[in-house]
């Protein structure tokens, strides 16, 4: 069979699984749709929350980001997975136990505050919107490479089944349905990694793979591409090269972020019990670590695998996936020495860095051509997006087709997951924490219900037009999204349980304070001054992605201080604090 | 004196996250560098912390604290199971 059929044999396949589980799994009341009824078993949660977390951008792009990045790429492994230590220990076994829907719905009653819960959902919608954003774009790219149909075609056909499963079924119908997108995805990640690990260090565990010998030398994989690396020009690729504290701030704000992130937390309202809570973190965290162990192999074998088939190579020999992912635009090359020989090494192949193509005619290569003009400070000559490198991965190992088909299928499931995910807490905070608690508290449970499904359905509609007409600040804005989780939504959470006597005046005023200063910090050097973003202009030389736990340390600060000055919370919240830390 | 539910419970977490930053913050960041000197396989010891060994150990912290907090439920509430599958709604 040819690949698109097969690939439109697999995602038909997984699609229809998907649209049956949302139907066997509808939801009757308020607490189906909201939190499932509190009916789900811990491993299944597990599932669920490792297909809720891990979107298109850990499925597709962060391999291809941690190849290019070395070990500077680090940060996105430890900090999207330490995240879950702070959440199993520090959070969600307390807020099961509050047993409420949602996240602003903690705050607000935490708080004995309006005005904190509105905060709170501020803050919840606007980082589920820049989340969901990057979802979009993940389906558009598997449709248009792999299933050749127009991206918009694509978008509206992933959002007709998302709309399907999150307005019929709620978060019961997403429970289910992504403990099978889990299955699909883990799956399509797994079996390339695999098949390539043999192929390049005859060792079937990836894990492992990467830290072993080439077939048929006596050099281990990772000595071999740091000397590539390095004579290419790059740093070595298992050496830092951004400062210490850069790092540790990095890291530190998605570890932070993630634990404040709305869509996971609201994951742990759905088990039976308190220690169940706890122990769904753990084997989410066990899910979610079978990839992420993954991806820094895939990362090193893509990236060997990568320089060895174009390097120095002619192109008009160059492999098929080069010419399909530059159809797709993604890939471009700049012949700059005129020789007709693909040369990559580090710095930008072209001036302003994306490739901008002439449609009208051919290099003298065949190649397309592009308008801007080549940077001639370095010889590299390819410019090539980093969310290729997964995607393109079996393509450039030369796997059998049903492998590139079933990777199609996994991406869709991923970026499907989770953009389902947010969808629903954007819904339930705007039909049960805005209308029910704070604008319309006389509506009967059968309209709150209506309210959360015509919520989901305009917040799939907005989704999708960022899909069919993406912002061009996508990337930029997801430092945004770990920024104002790790600096309002996680001190709040964590001194609420922590600490009895913060009041609401402490708690808005941290909040307020994490969030000014963090939104500040980054649309400075992101968007208003995005030339002076390098590490000399930067405070005590911390970038932008990672201000979010300079942010959160602020925050912390605040609250404390302006907490003394106002009088202590009254005395049922020190009732029901005591009661949360019960099991 | 006698140690509540939750002092111990707060034991348990600091230890627990002293682990948790000293194996990501310290050996895969701050220490990287020296823990790289060493080598186990083809891998760096700092290395392998920073894109492997931090995860395995995550996942050890938390099941970890999955079975203290276990225990010390049952110690602490042994009547409690039912308080916990009634919800107040």
């Amino acid at each position: 069979m040819s690949l698109q059929a097969l690939t439109y044999l697999f995602v038909g396949i997984s699609f229809t699984i998907y649209i049956g589980i949302a139907i066997w799994s509808r939801a009757q009341s308020t607490n189906d749709f909201y939190i499932a009824g509190k009916g789900v078993s811990p491993l299944a949660n597990g599932m669920a929350t490792a297909a809720d977390w891990m979107s298109a951008a850990s499925f597709i792009s962060m391999a291809g980001l941690i190849a290019f990045l070395g070990k500077d790429g680090s940060v996105y492994l430890m900090g999207w997975t330490g995240g879950y230590v702070l959440l199993a220990l520090l959070l969600a076994p307390y807020l099961r136990k509050f047993g409420k829907y949602t996240v602003p719905d903690f705050i607000g009653t935490r708080y004995y505050s309006k005005a904190a819960r509105l905060v709170a959902i501020i803050c919840l919608i606007f980082i589920s919107f820049t989340y969901v954003a990057g979802q979009m774009r993940g389906v558009g790219i598997v449709f248009s490479r792999f299933l050749e149909v127009d991206i918009n075609t694509g978008v509206i056909i992933g959002m007709c089944i998302v709309f399907f499963y999150a307005v019929l079924g709620g978060m019961k119908g997403i429970t289910y349905t992504q403990v099978a997108q889990y299955c699909v995805l883990i799956f399509a990640y797994l079996v390339p990694a695999i098949f390539i690990s043999l192929m390049i260090t005859n060792n079937p565990i990836p894990q492992l793979g990467f830290g072993d010998k080439v077939i048929g030398s006596s050099t281990y994989l990772l000595d071999k591409l740091d000397q590539v690396s390095i004579d290419l020009g790059f740093n070595a690729y298992t050496e830092y090269s951004k400062s210490s504290i850069d790092i540790f701030f990095i890291t530190a704000a998605l570890m932070f972020g993630t634990a404040g992130l709305p869509h996971v937390i609201v994951r742990f309202f759905t088990v039976p019990k308190v220690s169940d809570a706890r122990k769904s973190a753990g084997y989410a965290l066990v899910f979610i670590a079978l990839l992420y162990t993954t991806a820094p192999a895939v990362a090193t074998f893509a990236k060997i695998n990568f320089i060895n088939s174009v390097q120095e190579v002619e192109y008009k020999q160059a492999p098929n996936w080069f010419k399909n992912w530059e159809d797709i635009g993604l890939i471009a090359w700049k012949d700059k020495n005129n020789d007709g020989i693909i040369n990559y090494s580090k710095g930008n192949a072209l001036e302003g860095v994306k490739p901008k193509y002439l449609d009208d005619k051919e290099g003298d290569y065949g190649e397309r051509i592009t308008t801007n003009s080549p940077d001639f400070s370095n010889s590299n000559e390819i410019y090539i997006d980093n969310d290729i490198m997964v995607l393109a991965n079996p393509e450039i190992a030369q796997l059998p087709n049903w492998v590139i088909a079933l990777v199609a299928a996994g991406a869709l499931a991923a970026a499907l997951s989770t953009a389902a995910g947010l969808l629903l807490v954007i819904s339930a905070s705007i039909s049960h924490d805005l209308m029910k608690k704070i604008l319309m508290p006389k509506i009967t449970e059968k309209q709150e219900l209506f309210f959360a499904r015509c919520a989901a359905a305009a917040a799939i509609i907005i989704a999708g037009l960022f899909g069919i007409y993406p912002p061009g600040f996508v990337a930029q804005v997801v430092a945004f999204a770990f920024g104002l989780a790790a600096s309002t939504i996680f001190p709040a959470l964590f001194l609420g349980i922590f600490y009895k006597r913060l009041n609401k005046e402490g708690a808005i005023a941290g909040m307020i304070s994490g969030l000014i200063a963090t939104s500040s910090y980054i649309t400075y050097f992101k968007f208003i001054n995005p030339q002076l973003n390098v590490a000399e202009n930067w405070l005590f030389g911390i970038s932008p992605e990672g201000i979010g736990f300079l942010g959160m340390i602020m925050n912390f600060v605040i609250a404390l201080i302006v907490s003394n000055f106002y009088s202590k919370p009254p005395k049922e919240i020190y009732q029901m604090i005591d009661e949360i830390r019960k099991p | 004196m006698k140690l509540t539910y939750w002092q111990i419970n707060l034991i348990i977490l600091s230890f627990l996250l002293l682990i948790w930053f000293v194996v990501s913050f310290g050996f895969g960041i701050i220490w990287s560098e020296e823990l790289d000197q060493f080598k186990i396989g083809g891998f760096k010891l700092g290395f392998w912390f920073s894109q492997q060994g931090s995860i395995y150990f995550f996942v050890l912290i938390i099941f970890i604290y999955v079975l203290l907090m276990n225990k010390l439920d049952k110690k602490f509430y042994k009547n409690s199971k039912d308080s916990q599958e009634i919800d107040k709604e």
